[in-house]
């Protein structure tokens, strides 16, 4: 049941953008640098991302109120604290974000719809977008995401010897 | 009525494959990371491990791969592209779709069980071209440029021994396939020997207080009003100026929609149905393929009574490009 759940259409209320701008933008950005770093090697290879070596990026969650600015060099991805022009800038609502992630909609769909916007070296965003459309991953499913599920998971993981 | 019509959809690594060979493709067509295929962006297609593991997934399922070495290679890189068709014949692939006749020539030499297709950069557009890829070197199945109307169609299929296969869905271009020069002649990349129609090198797209503009080449293609719908950066989907107005000078963006064509489709013998698209995400091919395999099944069942339901129609409108869906030319009238 939950495999064919669709996400909702929604848009973070305006108050919560404006209150979103004014919070600090680095643990929002620690989290993202710190589960993209946990990523390399693993589930993202690091091969096709030699490109990236020396580039500034920037998250724009535009509901949120988020702007994440990182860097990617030879150890993996790391903030950055000065507000210089990034190589590349992706913008698009909490929402959006979310369901590229899981796979549910399409980059080119959700840019001719206007919700998700590339600014800067369209050919980085080319290869961050089919590096991560390559990702042989299981589908996203929410029913993985259960407590139960978790708990089970997380006792399997701690009986194996090796956590490859 | 065909016996069988084919679903051939499109993938640009591995996950999009799988997706398709798992909601009802016959077929998925793919290429390498290289300029051997007329996708060749960033990132994009298939390394060896990745073709491999796909060749298998699909194999054990029943389902065709089919890999596109569909641009025209030039003396000095003639042996890229036929190191390209000795790996696909290599690794197993159930067919290459070649556009050049070298090619051809070479892989009916070397490979004589690989089984050809004609590529629709190959651009033939009647049969007497067809059989003569045919008689020279032995392919099997054509795919036919956007060009024709349904009649045409029909009068190719009749008079040729090779299957015919045609464009169901996506993305529209001018349709000059195999001798388009626009993105050539803005940023010195085509899409037939370098294997790529506006590259992402080319391209800059800016928020700006009169909306989102495309550049190509520094070149100013498109600017898009607040909420209008986007197209990709192609010069023959710019807007130009010319006498003082604004507009869609060469062709307006918009996407192929045949589904109601179908029982016209099968009615008349076409072979396979081709899903443009191997640009696309893992999202757009799972979208696609599910309802082109409803409606190929449900036609297949009942073509008389066959009608595309509501929710087809307004799965296929959610992913198309452009503000509108056509028939192209096979609802033509005229000849």
């Amino acid at each position: 049941m939950l495999n064919n759940l669709r996400l909702p259409d929604f848009t973070i209320p305006a108050p919560l953008t404006r209150l979103g701008n004014r919070l600090p933008q680095l643990p929002p950005t620690l989290a993202l640098v710190t589960t993209l770093n946990l990523a390399l090697g693993r589930l993202i290879p690091r091969e096709p991302l030699e490109m990236l070596i020396g580039k500034r990026f920037t998250i724009r969650v535009l509901d949120a109120g988020m702007t994440l600015r990182f860097s990617y060099g030879e150890r993996g991805f790391r903030p950055l604290f000065d507000a210089s022009k990034p190589d590349l800038t992706i913008s698009a609502r909490t929402r959006d974000f979310i369901a590229l992630l899981a796979r549910e909609e399409d980059p080119d769909t959700l840019f001719f719809d206007r919700r998700l916007l590339m600014e800067g070296d369209t050919d980085l965003g080319l290869l961050v977008k089919n590096t991560l459309d390559g990702i042989d991953l299981p589908r996203f499913d929410p029913a993985r995401l259960t407590p139960q599920e978790l708990l089970h998971r997380l006792r399997a993981r701690l009986a194996t010897p090796h956590n490859a | 009525m065909s016996a069988l019509l084919e679903l051939v959809c499109p993938a640009g690594g591995l996950p999009a494959l799988k997706t398709a060979v798992d909601h009802g493709a016959n077929c998925v067509y793919t290429g390498f990371r290289d300029a051997t295929n007329a996708r060749n962006f960033t990132g994009l297609n298939f390394d060896d491990a990745s073709i491999k593991q796909g060749i298998e997934y699909a194999h054990q399922r029943g389902v065709k791969v089919l890999v596109a070495l569909n641009t025209f290679p030039l003396t000095d890189n003639w042996l890229q592209w036929t190191a390209a068709v000795d790996k696909a014949a290599a690794f197993g692939v159930d067919a290459v779709i070649l556009a050049d006749p070298g090619l051809m020539e070479y892989a009916k030499r070397n490979h004589p069980k690989l089984r050809l297709h004609l590529s629709v950069q190959g651009s033939a557009t009647n049969y007497e071209a067809i059989n003569f890829y045919h008689q020279h070197f032995g392919i099997q199945r054509a795919v036919l440029p956007r060009v024709l109307s349904m009649a045409q169609v029909e009068h190719v299929v009749k008079n040729t021994p090779v299957e015919i296969e045609v464009f169901g869905f996506g993305g529209l271009c001018v349709m000059v396939e195999g001798r388009c020069a626009l993105s050539a002649y803005t940023t010195g990349t085509s899409p037939n020997c370098q294997g790529a129609c506006s590259p992402g090198k080319a391209v800059r797209y800016e928020e700006t207080p009169a909306g989102m503009e495309t550049r190509l080449n520094g070149i100013l293609i498109d600017r898009f009003g607040q909420g209008e719908r986007a197209g990709y950066p192609t010069l023959c989907k710019g807007r130009f100026e010319v006498d003082d107005e604004t507009y869609y000078a060469i062709e307006e963006p918009a996407s192929l929609n045949t589904l109601e064509l179908l029982p016209e489709l099968m009615r008349i013998g076409v072979s396979a149905i081709k899903i443009e698209g191997r640009q696309r995400s893992p999202a757009y091919v799972t979208q696609v393929t599910k309802v082109w395999r409803d409606a190929i099944d449900s036609c297949r069942r009942d073509p008389e009574h066959f009608k595309p339901t509501a929710a087809w129609m307004a799965e296929l409108n959610k992913v198309s490009e452009g503000r509108s869906a056509t028939l192209g030319a096979y609802n033509r009238p005229w000849k």
